[in-house]
């Protein structure tokens, strides 16, 4: 077997050595009731580098691939172009097979890397620190209700309906076993985000408002009066980034008074993948609530010579350290899309960002104004950065983007997939747009959009 | 045999003390291939990208709602061979298993294979969007699916949660399930039960679920104490949370004693399954009386674990908590399509305790560790649990007549091998130690865990190593345990090679800089 370098005589000598005749004797532990004879039954025995890899491909040729098709889905992924030289350095094995760098001296690589990626984060997000990473912005945005709860001592939290349904849905999954109280809503389909509403519901017994920008229906709105309004009852302001791009063209929650920001960073450098890995984005605003942050933290120091270097650090928030007191369970980030992102940041840079974003906006209002003059659309909203909502008076979008499908366009994401079952939103269809769309995808979807309205009842 | 260097290099070469000074100072402090590398704020600008895109039309309208942006962002760039240079020098700086023997306990560094990755690339796989309409992405749900099939299959248990994204969302899955089990039959129980021993995770994983945490000891053999944890066992005891093998590298022999306890109880079994790749192909924790386990698809596997994750979890059930799994989870229907379960299925979700989730997990993981176990397929997964053992028990038999290894004399290790540091000599420990191998071209075992040993160094050999690479490995180990047991104070000061000397991490921690500022 490829895999396993060990021969036969290399066992026996090695038995020999141990003192035992067969490597079952290695295995005398195990309760007779739970040994077994042979190989496990009902599996396929080892194979070939080749067979296995035609098996694979079979089933990767079963999907429909979003770069053959016009493609217009985000709600919370985007496809964006990853240039070449990303996957490169990720393949590395230096950095592909190190693992957590718990021995700093021999992992400046990591640490390096780390340290470079929480200044990029924190300045995209407007904050002071970022982390080394969690799983993916629905977790991250747990983790942050978490640590409004420990900062404040409260434990009510308040989403904003326009917050993606599924991060909703984990918190509120979380909160029903922490025993905090979750205050949701679902979103209104109107062209600005009621944020009135959303401020009338802060009370003094709230952590935090947690707020999605751009909002699940791509809307952008100033946070500012929610941070004033959240901070005079005591609460801290959550935002929530699922566009790391929408970033390079529109003010920082930071900079709009968010307390921590938090988001998935999959945009950037990591790909589609079918939702996941990803990569989740934690940062906070003052440096004050460093400790009661979740997650590893890279931090600069010095080593026995005085040269720079760098080290984990803050472990004492950590569950190796403290246990089950610990800021979250949280152990493997997401490292290699850390990577993947601070590469691909690296690569674009303050000016390459800026122009990724203002391209992905450009085309955005291209295929918004064609979209609208489809008979029977309309577009929600008044902002919007690379994702909007389309209005299909009269039809259920989820019927219309299998149908779209069926005509060789992925044509976005209906709100009925996302929250089945509320007749409210059933025909709305959100509509991602990026710098990997041309403008004859625009002119695809328009056309097969008209003929899909027209046939579907 | 068990020559430490085949180059003709001797013992006697040896350079000075202070090694890295033998020959004349640099102008640059580089040393041939050793090269530094300033931070990327140092060399980056603000005004450079390494990716063509049209310019920024500050006069074009925009629908960004008085939002654009006015202020810098702060972000600087490289062009493209700037960048593939910056991160290739810092590549350098990283031990990886590709490099050389990665012995850290718990933590299974193995090989990961190329084809894995080849594979996860695939734009089948890789280009395909997780809210895509699943007629359209059939081959993604049916991995899921294969994939799901072999865990339950290898555990012997009937049902398995997808979704997790590392290890400890796994055990945070299966504690949650638990949880949810006992809420459904209005049970309150209050107490995670946790042997000393256990990781981290385990403790913190309860905490997060709202249990109240109680360790359970260890026998001075180094297993969990039964009679302990029976006298324990009480209308608020909600689960106990074993590892199996444990982080002793021993096999919890009366796992099914304690399971059948805890279940007359009414409490349920978590076990952690960290160490499943030990065990793989040769026991089902199903035949043990598992409820839940959770599988790091990195370590057994072979998923690589890229400087920290990405991880993935998922959680084998059995029929008393598959009810409560989370949401999305993969069907088949009658027809041999495959389709997501969400919220909106509200029959078939049944008592679902929700997401954990946005997604549906990590299928870039999911498509290498389904690729693997093909690879191995039946036969094989089993030799890699029995080379594994062996290589570990070579090593325990290997250093115990010169390093103190508490449980030897409990029976055969598992897939990893515990010492802990007693007899060194002056104010010598474990840490020196493992400075000592950075400098012998090891990256160490893993130290100061589990808690239960001093000084603890836990030896994973894992089954991809050649017994050449471990017989030099045994032979470099040797040598830095007798400098250890002599008193040698040149040890503290290792390493003396790498590309750093010890980091002050006293002083990282005292005044956290997180950030590059200017």
């Amino acid at each position: 077997m490829r895999y396993l370098p060990l021969t036969d005589t290399d066992r026996t000598a090695m038995l020999a050595k141990i003192g035992a005749t067969t490597v079952d004797d290695l295995f005398v532990d195990v309760p007779e009731i739970a040994r077994l004879d042979g190989p496990i039954q009902g599996l396929p025995m080892h194979a070939s580098e080749m067979a296995v890899e035609r098996h694979m491909k079979k089933l990767a040729a079963k999907n429909l691939v979003a770069g053959d098709v016009p493609f217009f889905l985000g709600a919370g992924a985007y496809r964006h172009h990853v240039p070449a030289s990303v996957d490169t350095i990720i393949q590395r094995g230096e950095f592909l097979t190190a693992y957590t760098p718990y021995q700093p001296e021999i992992a400046q690589g990591t640490l390096q890397m780390l340290f470079e990626f929480q200044t990029q984060v924190a300045r995209l997000y407007g904050c002071a620190v970022a982390n080394a990473s969690l799983y993916d912005g629905s977790t991250a945005c747990w983790e942050a209700v978490a640590m409004a709860t420990r900062v404040t001592k409260r434990g009510r939290a308040v989403l904003s309906g326009a917050l993606h349904p599924h991060y909703a849905q984990v918190v509120k999954t979380m909160a029903h076993f922490t025993g905090d109280i979750i205050a949701d809503a679902m979103p209104a389909i109107q062209p600005e985000p009621d944020l009135d509403g959303l401020i009338a519901r802060i009370d003094d017994q709230t952590a935090c408002v947690v707020v999605q920008y751009p909002d699940i229906l791509g809307r952008i709105s100033d946070l500012s009066a929610v941070a004033e309004a959240a901070h005079a009852k005591g609460a801290l302001l959550v935002v929530v980034n699922t566009e790391p791009v929408a970033l390079g063209a529109c003010k920082s929650p930071g900079e709009m008074g968010a307390d921590i920001v938090v988001g998935e960073g999959q945009s950037l450098g990591v790909g589609l993948q079918f939702g996941g890995p990803y990569l989740g984005l934690f940062a906070v605003r003052d440096p004050k609530h460093v400790r009661q942050m979740p997650g590893r933290l890279c931090g600069e120091t010095t080593d026995a010579e005085g040269k720079r270097g760098f080290v984990l650090t803050l472990s004492t928030r950590e569950q190796h350290i403290r246990r089950e007191k610990a800021t979250s369970n949280i152990c493997t980030n997401s490292g290699l899309c850390a990577l993947a992102f601070t590469v691909h940041m690296t690569l674009l840079g303050e000016k390459g960002l800026r122009e990724l974003a203002a391209e992905n906006h450009r085309l955005a209002c291209l295929a918004a104004d064609r979209l609208a003059k489809v008979p029977g659309v309309r577009v929600l909203n008044n902002a919007f950065f690379n994702e909007f909502t389309l209005i299909l008076d009269g039809k259920p979008a989820r019927e219309i983007v299998r149908d779209l499908a069926d005509r060789g366009v992925l044509g976005g994401v209906s709100l009925g997939r996302l929250y089945a079952g509320v007749a409210a939103l059933e025909h709305a269809l959100l509509v991602a747009v990026t710098e990997t769309t041309t403008e004859d995808d625009i002119e695809r979807l328009a056309f097969e959009l008209e003929a899909s309205i027209k046939e579907t009842v | 045999m068990n020559a430490p260097n085949q180059s003709g290099w001797k013992p006697a070469m040896i350079a000075s003390e202070d090694g890295m000074h033998n020959g004349p100072a640099t102008t640059t402090g580089n040393r041939a291939l050793m090269l530094e590398e300033p931070l990327l704020f140092e060399i980056g600008r603000v005004d450079v990208t390494g990716v063509d895109l049209p310019p920024v039309d500050d006069a074009a309208p925009n629908r960004l709602g008085g939002l654009a942006r006015s202020e810098a962002i702060g972000l600087v760039g490289l062009t493209e061979p700037e960048t593939v240079r910056h991160y290739t020098r810092l590549s350098r700086q990283n031990y990886g298993i590709d490099l050389g023997f990665f012995p850290l306990g718990s933590c299974t560094m193995k090989h990961n294979p190329r084809l894995n990755e080849k594979v996860a690339r695939l734009p089948g796989f890789a280009d395909i969007h997780p809210l895509a309409p699943q007629s359209s992405v059939q081959g993604a749900l049916e991995v899921i699916s294969q994939l799901g099939e072999w865990l339950c299959k290898l555990t012997g248990m009937p049902a398995v949660a997808m979704s997790p994204k590392a290890g400890a969302h796994g055990e945070l899955c299966g504690i949650l399930a638990i949880r949810a089990a006992h809420e459904a039959r209005g049970d309150a129980r209050e107490v995670v039960l946790v042997p000393e021993s256990a990781h981290g995770t385990n403790p913190a994983t309860a905490a997060f679920a709202n249990y109240r945490v109680e360790d359970i000891p260890a026998t001075p053999e180094g297993r969990v104490d039964v009679a302990a944890l029976k006298a324990r066992l009480a209308p608020d005891v909600a689960a106990v949370m074993i590892t199996n093998p444990n982080t002793c590298g021993l096999f919890e022999k009366d796992f099914r004693e304690i399971a059948d306890a805890v279940h007359a109880a009414g409490g349920y079994v978590y076990c952690d399954g960290a160490n499943f790749n030990a065990i793989v192909g040769k026991v089902r924790p199903g035949d043990l009386g598992v409820d839940a386990m959770h599988i790091n698809l990195h370590k057994t596997f072979s998923t690589p674990h890229g400087g920290g994750g990405p991880g993935s979890g998922p959680v084998v059930l059995s029929e008393a908590l598959a009810p409560f799994a989370p949401l999305p989870f993969v069907r088949s229907s009658d027809a041999g399509s495959f389709y997501l379960v969400e919220e909106e299925n509200r029959e078939e979700r049944g008592p679902s305790f929700g997401r954990m989730t946005a997604f549906h997990g990590q299928m870039g993981m999911f498509t290498r560790a389904l690729t693997y176990m093909l690879s191995h397929g039946a036969d094989g997964l089993k030799q890699v649990a029995e080379d594994a053992v062996l290589n570990a028990n070579y090593i325990l038999r290997s250093m115990e007549d010169i390093l103190h290894a508490p449980f030897a004399g409990s029976g055969p290790c598992m897939h990893e091998a515990l010492f802990g540091d007693k007899d060194f000599g002056g104010d010598l420990s474990t840490l020196d130690v493992a400075k000592g191998l950075i400098d012998e071209g090891y990256h160490p075992m893993t130290v100061y865990f589990p808690l239960v040993v001093h000084g603890a160094m836990l030896v994973e050999p894992t089954e991809t190593e050649s017994k050449a690479a471990i017989d030099q490995f045994i032979t470099a180990f040797r040598a830095v345990v007798e400098r250890a047991l002599a008193g040698d104070e040149a040890l503290k000061q290792a390493p003396y090679y790498a590309p750093r000397r010890r980091l002050d991490e006293t002083a990282a921690a005292r005044k956290p800089k997180l950030a590059f500022e200017g």
